[in-house]
């Protein structure tokens, strides 16, 4: 263990960053591009992964414990989201038999 | 420090093939996929509690939640209309531009290269138990109360209602 925590202090905390920043954007992009709702859904917890990712590497390298203990925190509130979240598209799907998101549009007025 | 490049690799592939994926249930398996190599980061960053949380709460419930409701609206073909080529072009511009907004600002802040891990058995078990239950005991009880509220909207949400006034 001692030589992989030696080996990841090389890498800079400005590679954390724009790894996060590139998965995040790429969740952004899926929630965008896509109309299944499960997939949109799929986006969201890429988006959510990545600033978990990228506060345990700040939690990591500045010696502070509570970045961890909020990811954790993150983590249980993703699952409830899902819980919720997947609850809802079950819903949408038994009374519109689809999960296209357009089908939706009604919501907007 | 060469194996966190190839990591890295390998959730950019994995998080790309999960938006560009026609079938849904590819995109799941390429998400846990992706799941495994953020277990594998953490791993790498040695918060060793937060691995196995991921590994088992990501991997194991949420994958598991998915594929459950894939598998059971029967969503596994690839007849999903996408959207046209004119949203999905303005789509990747906009996230380009987002990620490069992203990226400048971290460039303006400057002096990020703060490489002094000065305790690195911050993330075991341990320690972690430690401050979870002393510094942030009251979140911790009301997380609790959030995943209780969660299971019974969940479960008043998904069941049939039999009659109009539930």
């Amino acid at each position: 263990m001692d030589n992989i925590v030696s080996s990841i202090q090389i890498v800079p905390l400005n590679h954390y960053l724009i790894l996060s920043s590139i998965i995040f954007t790429i969740g952004v992009i899926g929630v965008l591009i896509r109309r299944n709702a499960i997939i949109i859904f799929m986006s969201v917890e890429l988006m959510l992964n990545a600033v978990n990712l990228l506060l345990t590497a700040f939690s990591a390298y500045s010696g502070d414990a509570a970045g961890q203990v909020f990811v954790f925190f993150i983590m249980a509130l993703a699952a409830a989201e899902v819980a919720v979240g997947l609850a809802i598209i079950v819903m949408v799907y038994r009374n519109t038999s689809s999960v296209d998101i357009n089908i939706l549009n009604r919501l907007k007025w | 420090m060469i194996l966190f490049y190839i990591v890295s690799l390998l959730t950019i592939t994995f998080s790309i093939l999960v938006i560009f994926t026609k079938n849904p249930i590819y995109s799941v398996l390429y998400l846990i996929a992706t799941f495994f190599t953020f277990t594998v980061h953490y791993i790498l960053l040695n918060a060793q509690f937060l691995a196995m949380v991921n590994f088992i709460v990501y991997m194991g419930a949420i994958m598991v939640l998915f594929l459950f409701v894939l598998m059971l609206m029967n969503l596994n073909k690839e007849t999903e209309p996408m959207k046209s080529n004119l949203i999905k072009i303005i789509a990747v511009i906009a996230g380009g531009s987002l990620l490069v907004t992203l990226i400048g600002s971290f460039k303006q802040m400057g002096a990020m290269g703060v490489s002094t891990v000065n305790k690195p058995e911050i993330g075991l078990v341990e320690n972690l138990g430690k401050v979870l239950f002393s510094d942030f005991l009251l979140p911790f009880e009301l997380s609790s109360i959030l995943l209780l509220l969660a299971m019974v909207g969940a479960v008043l949400l998904a069941k049939k209602d039999k009659s109009d006034n539930g």
